[in-house]
């Protein structure tokens, strides 16, 4: 057999007690762009938090395979470490660290060693300027008191930093307004030119996929891929909705 | 895989440093306090007559008080077993390769010549119970300033000053550990900040416990007359003994018109000591308090550092940070005692509660009838990490005028989950995680202390989270 990138297989996951995620599947392989779409409440940001590893979200039944582990025998710290990443919708505020001094103590946990302080200085300050990030939020503590769209441009300043293997998006673009979408459109973008890593885009909007590239498209309905397709699929669903899939279940 | 993961017990070897005492070298009085002991404290110490009958005088009042009636149980301490009074036989010495080989390792430990490199004005650092190692930089001298130590003070031109500032502030009647302090008392500081002299970077004393079963009774006086200007630091640390150890230190302060003192401290007692410490300050009109103080370790803590505005436009700060974890019950506060008109004080206390471990904040707040104007706000929050940890919030107000301004606000929370992780979401390990998020939030006490002590209090705060320094 193979060795996949990422396979999820018949994948269940509950929520205070209550089943949220019926027996989903789905499969990525590197360097691609998955989006997963669909209504509120359908179980996009419970996929997200399953698979890394948030305790709340208890996975009852399935597997999640990551580059040969078994992503669910892993703790939230290895799954980061062997190269999974989670864009917040809700960034948390972190007094007493700043976001400069947290990336590069996650940077130096996931690598195992010390990182040179002026070549640190310089990726993240030139990231910043890619984001139009103020440089002085790199010296603020990790996200007390930034707006909401600050919040978003440092989760993406961090997932370019720590440049993951797989990196889950969550809701990256609600609440943004129009620049801020572009920018941390931006961001994504130049995450996939930087190289192999996958994403899956969760979104109920498309406003983000306007410049970035897709490779799939899933619409997850209560709480299983009800169509899967390519980037069309969601054009289609920017003009028809996800009506017509919730008159089906 | 979803079992919940707690913080491991903690790691105190780097601070319970236990050094081999050898009897010969020590002297020691039997244990158990009696009118003969103290009148040999009292002759080995040389003081002055004055001197001698107040502390006979304190153990009267000593041996007829009650127990004082509030805080933890300190069923645990049994007076009649420690030995209140050990010191080294060294003399006093202002070089530091004079001091003895063995003292001088445990203090390298704690970092004592470090700081002292790190141009700190002057050390007296206690070990035991006599001063054995003091330093004033000369310029500080120069400046008229007084730093040494309470016994020789008393024997020199300021023998009057400390005959009236001396327990004025704490008097032996206080409370039974008061009387206690004023019978057997050992050692300490004495500073006076002339008129007008700004002290421009901050004096230090270092002092802890090494004896079994010796208590320690340091006295601290500190003159800051009219307009001058002190930043004095207190820091204390204590190896660990299988038997009860008692400190029972005093602090007295006394801010002049216009002047300013900032006091700050991190007690950091191996976890049998019972520390019963009591400190007040006084400040006259236009004058500034500014207590900092963090408390950890000990068993059983009583610290309630107190201050009294005495004079209009005085004003008090206190900042403060209490870490209470396994088998330790924290019983730390303030109070202030508002007497001038337009005085103000502001309290902000963090207390963090770990592996069954009890932190209660008690304060009290007294705005006089005179204190037209005055205000006062208290504001405490508490950190729970576990199920097992306790914290409470004891305030009490009294306000005894029409014209004041007084606010109280408690929060107690407990580790949010949600950010352990969404710090591991980014490779951090989990108990990493928590000890940056409780480093967060003592960080408005740390922000208020000099750096290398914010650096040891962020060290103290990760051995006791995670139970090694990074």
């Amino acid at each position: 057999m193979s060795q996949c990138f990422l396979k999820i297989n018949n994948l269940k996951v509950n929520v205070e007690d209550k089943e949220i995620l019926h027996g989903l599947d789905l499969e990525i392989k590197p360097g691609e762009t998955h989006v997963l779409m669909g209504p509120n409440g359908a179980g996009k940001s419970t996929l997200g938090h399953a698979l890394m590893g948030n305790p709340r979200y208890e996975v009852t039944g399935g597997s999640i395979e990551f580059m040969g582990i078994d992503l669910l025998e892993e703790n939230v710290t290895d799954r980061a470490k062997a190269g999974i990443f989670l864009s917040f919708q809700n960034p948390l505020e972190v007094p007493g660290i700043t976001l400069s001094n947290f990336i590069r103590n996650a940077m130096e946990q996931r690598g195992g060693k010390k990182i040179r302080l002026w070549d640190y200085r310089k990726a993240l300050k030139k990231q910043m300027a890619l984001l139009n990030m103020d440089e002085s939020y790199a010296d603020r503590d990790l996200n007390v008191g930034f707006s909401g769209g600050e919040k978003k441009k440092s989760e993406i300043l961090q997932l370019l930093m720590l440049n993951p293997k797989f990196a889950i998006l969550d809701e990256t673009d609600s609440g943004l307004d129009v620049d801020a979408v572009r920018t941390v459109s931006k961001g994504v973008e130049e995450f996939q030119k930087n190289g192999e890593g996958a994403l899956l885009i969760i979104t109920h909007s498309t406003r983000i996929l306007e410049s970035l590239h897709v490779d799939y498209t899933h619409v997850l309905v209560n709480g299983k891929i009800v169509e899967s397709g390519d980037a069309s699929l969601v054009d289609q669903i920017n003009e028809e909705g996800f009506e017509k899939y919730l008159t089906q279940n | 895989m979803k079992e919940k993961t707690y913080v491991e017990d903690v790691n105190r070897t780097v601070y319970d440093v236990k050094d081999l005492e050898t009897e010969d070298k020590f002297f020691k009085v039997d244990s158990g306090l009696t009118p003969e002991i103290v009148e040999q404290i009292s002759k080995e110490k040389n003081d002055p007559e004055w001197m001698k009958e107040f502390r006979l005088k304190s153990l009267d009042i000593y041996n007829e008080m009650a127990m004082v009636p509030w805080g933890p149980e300190i069923e645990g301490l049994k007076m009649d077993d420690i030995v209140t009074y050990v010191r080294p036989k060294t003399k006093m010495t202002a070089d530091w390769k004079d001091v003895p080989e063995d003292i001088k390792k445990t203090f390298e430990r704690l970092g004592i010549p470090q700081a002292e490199r790190e141009a700190l004005a002057g050390v007296g650092a206690q070990y035991d119970s006599e001063l054995v190692y003091h330093n004033v930089k000369e310029e500080v001298a120069a400046m008229g300033v007084v730093y040494t130590d309470l016994e020789s003070a008393m024997h020199g031109p300021y023998e009057e000053m400390i005959r009236d500032h001396f327990m004025k502030l704490v008097p032996p009647t206080d409370h039974k550990f008061a009387a206690l302090h004023g019978a057997v008392w050992s050692g300490g500081s004495f500073v006076y900040v002339p008129a007008g002299v700004t002290v421009e970077i901050p004096l230090q004393s270092y002092f802890r416990l090494n004896a079994p079963g010796a208590g320690q009774f340091e006295h601290t006086l500190i003159i800051v007359d009219e307009g001058a200007d002190l930043h004095f630091i207190e820091g204390c640390s204590a190896p660990k003994y299988n038997i009860a150890n008692l400190h029972a230190g005093c602090v007295e302060l006394f801010v002049g018109k216009n002047a300013r003192l900032r006091y700050s401290t991190i007690e950091n007692w191996s976890k049998n000591m019972y520390n019963l410490n009591t400190k007040r300050a006084k400040v006259e009109e236009g004058g500034r308090m500014e207590w900092v103080s963090g408390s950890f370790g000990s068993h059983v803590s009583y610290l309630y550092p107190m201050t009294i505005l005495q004079g209009d436009n005085s004003v008090m700060e206190y900042t403060g940070i209490t870490f209470a974890g396994e088998t330790q019950n924290l019983d730390t506060g303030m109070k202030v005692v508002q007497n001038g008109k337009n005085t103000s004080s502001a309290v902000n206390s963090k207390s963090i509660s770990k592996s069954g471990g009890i932190s209660t904040f008690r304060s009290a707040v007294v705005i006089g009838k005179n204190a037209d104007g005055s205000k006062s706000s208290v504001s405490c929050s508490s950190l729970m990490l576990d199920r097992q940890s306790r914290s409470d919030t004891i305030p009490a107000i009294e306000v005894y005028t029409q014209n004041a301004d007084v606010g109280h606000e408690a929060k107690i929370g407990k580790i949010s989950d949600e950010a352990v992780f969404y710090l591991m979401s980014r490779g951090i390990p989990e108990e990493d995680a928590k000890a940056m998020i409780v480093s967060g939030f003592a960080d408005n006490v740390s922000k208020e202390l000099p750096l290398e002590y914010a650096v040891e209090m962020n060290n103290l705060i990760r051995l006791e989270m995670v139970g090694s320094i990074g």
